[in-house]
C-alpha cells in the first residue's frame, strides 16, 4: 500500500470532518442564541396577567388574552376547514386517483402551494373576502391559514397512504372489502398517526404566520371574538409591538413569541411521539 | 444420473379411481397481460371441488398471476387484463358485470406475507363477517371463535382477543389471515404461497390446515416448494414461461411426468 496515498486521503477526511463539523456548530449557534435570547426576554415578561389581561395602551399594564383567544379561535376554524379538504384530496390522490394524470397534476400545484409565501395567501384572500365584505374580519384570517393548511394535509396525508403497504390493501380487497371501506377502516387505521402528525406539523405552520393576518383578520386592541369583526391574534400583535418604541410594549411582543415557540415545540413534540408510535407498531 | 436414481418427494394423497370429480372453476384459453407484455399464454385448468390443486413453477412463470385471476386481484392495477374464460360455477368471473366484492366473497385468499388489519385480533375477523351478516354479539363471537378454531388459532389467542392483530407472531398472523378469509364464508381459497415467511413449524401447521379445509373448500395453493406441493395437493399444475406445461394428479405428477420439463424441474435440474 502506498503510505503516502493513505495519508492524504486520511487528510482530506479529516478537513472534510472539521469542515462539517463546523458547519453545523455555525449553524446550532445562531439557533441557541435565538432561543437563548428568547426564552430570556420571554419569561422575565411571564406572569398570570399576560393570559387574564387585554392588551394594552402604551404605559398601562395588560396582558395577551384578547390576541391568545384570536390566534386560537382562529387556528381551530382554519384546521376544521382545512383538514376535512386536505384528507379528502390527499386520500383521492393516493387511492382513487393514484395512476390518473390528474393526481400528477394536483400534486405539481400543491408543491408550489406548498411553498407559496404566506403573503401572496393574504393578499389573495384580501381580494376575495375582505374587499369583497368591505371589511377586515376574522373569518377572513381564518380562511387565509386554512389556504395554508390545505397543502400542508394533502401532502402529508397522500404521503402516509402511499406508506400502507399494497398487500394490505389487497387482503382488504380479498374479503371483498368495497375501496370505500378499504380506505375508511384499513387504509386510514394504518395511517392515522402520520396523517395526525400532518395536521399538528399544518398547525405549527400556521401558528406563527402573521404576514396572511395582516390582511385579513387585521388586529383588535379590545376583547372580541365577533369574526365578522376584525380579531387580534399573536403573530400580528407582536409584529406591532415589537416595531414600538415603547418598552412595556417590547416585552409583550417577546413574551408572545414566547407562547407561540413553546406551543409549536409542544406540537413538535406530539407529532414525534405519534411518529414514533407509528414506526413501533 | 439415470431417472431411476431421483428422489421423488413422497406423496401423501392418491384418489380413488371411482371418484366423481366437478370442476368448481374452470379456466379455459386464458391469456393475461401487464400492459403489452403476455404473462399467461393460453391457459386451460379445472380446480376441482372440495380438491388441492397446487401450482408449481419457477419464478416468474405465471403461477401467481394465474391464482390473481381467480379472484380478480388484478383488477386493482391499471393496464393489467385478462381474456379468456374463467367460470365459477359456470358463471363467467371475467365479465364487467362481475361484481368484484362478491366474487371475492366467494374465493377467498391467503397471501404471502401475513397482512393482519390493523385492528385488534377479535375485529380481523369480525370485520368481514360484518360485511355480509346482521349477527348479535353473541353469535357474532360464535362465529369468530369458531374461523379461529378453524384455523388452529384459537387456544393460543382465547385470552387476548382485545390484543392487537400485529402482535401475534408470524406463523400466527398467517393463521389469523386464515380465520379471516374462513370467516366469510368464501367456496374457494387462494394461497399464494402462504407458507414462504414461515418457519418450519409454522408451516406444518398452516399445511395440516390446508389439509382439513379441503373438505369444506376448494382450495388452490401456488408454491415454490415441490415437497409442499407433494404434500398437500391432490392435484399438480406445472407451469413454465407463462404456459400450463403439465396438470394431473400430483401422484402422476410427480412420478411419471409426462412433459420433459416437468421432470427436469421437479428433479431440480432447473428452477
Amino acid at each position: 500500500m502506498d503510505a503516502s496515498l493513505y495519508a492524504k486521503r486520511r487528510r482530506r477526511n479529516g478537513t472534510t470532518m472539521a469542515l462539517a463539523y463546523g458547519a453545523t456548530g455555525f449553524g446550532l449557534s445562531w439557533l441557541v442564541l435565538i432561543l437563548a435570547v428568547l426564552l430570556w426576554e420571554g419569561f422575565s415578561g411571564l406572569s398570570l396577567s399576560v393570559f387574564t389581561e387585554m392588551t394594552p395602551p402604551p404605559g398601562s399594564a395588560g396582558g395577551l388574552l384578547n390576541p391568545i383567544a384570536g390566534s386560537l379561535v382562529m387556528t381551530v376554524i382554519a384546521v376544521l376547514i382545512g383538514t376535512p379538504l386536505g384528507i379528502l384530496a390527499g386520500t383521492y390522490m393516493a387511492e382513487y386517483g393514484r395512476y390518473d394524470k390528474l393526481t400528477v397534476v394536483v400534486r405539481f400545484i400543491n408543491d408550489i402551494l406548498l411553498s407559496a409565501p404566506s403573503i401572496v395567501v393574504g393578499l389573495f384572500v384580501y381580494e376575495v373576502m375582505v374587499a369583497q365584505m368591505g371589511h377586515f374580519s376574522g373569518w377572513a384570517g381564518a380562511v387565509s391559514l386554512a389556504v395554508i393548511v390545505v397543502p400542508v394535509v394533502v401532502r402529508t396525508t397522500e404521503d402516509m397512504l402511499t406508506l400502507v403497504p399494497d398487500t394490505l390493501r389487497e387482503a382488504a380487497a380479498s374479503i371483498g372489502l368495497p375501496r370505500s371501506l378499504m380506505i375508511q377502516r384499513v387504509a386510514y387505521r394504518a395511517a392515522r398517526a402520520g396523517m395526525i402528525t400532518g395536521v399538528l406539523l399544518a398547525v405549527a405552520r400556521i401558528s406563527g404566520e402573521t404576514a396572511p393576518l395582516l390582511f385579513t383578520a387585521l388586529n383588535n386592541q379590545f376583547w372580541s371574538l365577533n369574526l365578522n369583526a376584525p380579531v387580534s391574534s399573536l403573530p400580528v400583535v407582536i409584529f406591532q409591538f415589537a416595531l414600538s418604541p415603547y418598552k412595556d410594549w417590547q416585552k409583550l411582543a417577546w413574551t408572545g413569541a414566547l407562547i407561540i415557540t413553546l406551543a409549536v415545540l409542544a406540537l413538535s413534540i406530539v407529532a414525534r411521539i405519534l411518529t414514533a408510535q407509528r414506526k413501533t407498531s | 444420473m439415470s431417472v431411476a436414481a431421483i428422489t421423488v418427494p413422497t406423496v401423501t394423497h392418491s384418489l380413488s379411481k371411482d371418484e366423481e370429480l366437478t370442476e368448481k372453476i374452470s379456466v379455459k384459453n386464458l391469456d393475461f397481460f401487464y400492459g403489452d407484455h403476455r404473462a399467461l399464454k393460453s391457459i386451460s385448468v379445472p380446480l376441482y371441488r372440495g380438491k388441492v390443486t397446487a401450482f408449481i413453477g419457477p419464478s416468474g412463470c405465471g403461477k401467481s398471476t394465474l391464482l390473481r385471476i381467480l379472484n380478480r386481484m388484478y383488477d386493482l392495477y391499471p393496464n393489467q387484463r385478462a381474456t379468456g374464460h374463467v367460470t365459477l360455477d359456470s358463471a363467467n368471473i371475467l365479465s364487467s358485470s362481475q361484481d368484484l366484492n362478491l366474487l371475492r366473497a366467494k374465493v377467498g385468499m391467503v397471501f404471502q406475507k401475513p397482512t393482519p388489519f390493523p385492528m385488534t385480533i377479535f375485529e380481523n375477523i369480525a370485520f368481514g363477517i360484518r360485511l355480509y351478516e346482521r349477527l348479535s354479539k353473541s353469535e357474532l363471537e360464535d362465529r369468530v371463535r369458531h374461523a379461529l378454531e378453524r384455523a388452529a388459532l384459537w387456544d393460543e389467542v382465547k385470552d387476548k382477543l382485545g390484543a392487537n392483530g400485529l402482535s401475534l407472531s408470524g406463523g400466527q398472523q398467517q393463521r389469523l389471515c386464515i380465520a379471516r378469509t374462513v370467516a366469510v364464508r368464501p367456496e374457494v381459497i387462494l394461497f399464494d404461497e402462504p407458507c414462504s415467511a414461515l418457519d418450519p413449524i409454522s408451516t406444518a401447521k398452516i399445511e395440516e390446515l390446508i389439509d382439513e379445509l379441503k373438505d369444506d373448500y376448494t382450495i388452490a395453493i401456488v408454491t415454490h416448494n415441490m415437497q409442499q406441493a407433494a404434500r398437500v395437493s391432490d392435484f399438480t399444475a406445472f407451469m413454465y414461461l407463462g404456459e400450463l406445461v403439465e396438470f394431473g394428479e400430483t401422484t402422476r405428477i410427480f412420478t411419471t411426468p409426462n412433459d420433459r420439463r416437468t421432470q427436469d424441474y421437479i428433479t431440480g435440474r432447473f428452477g
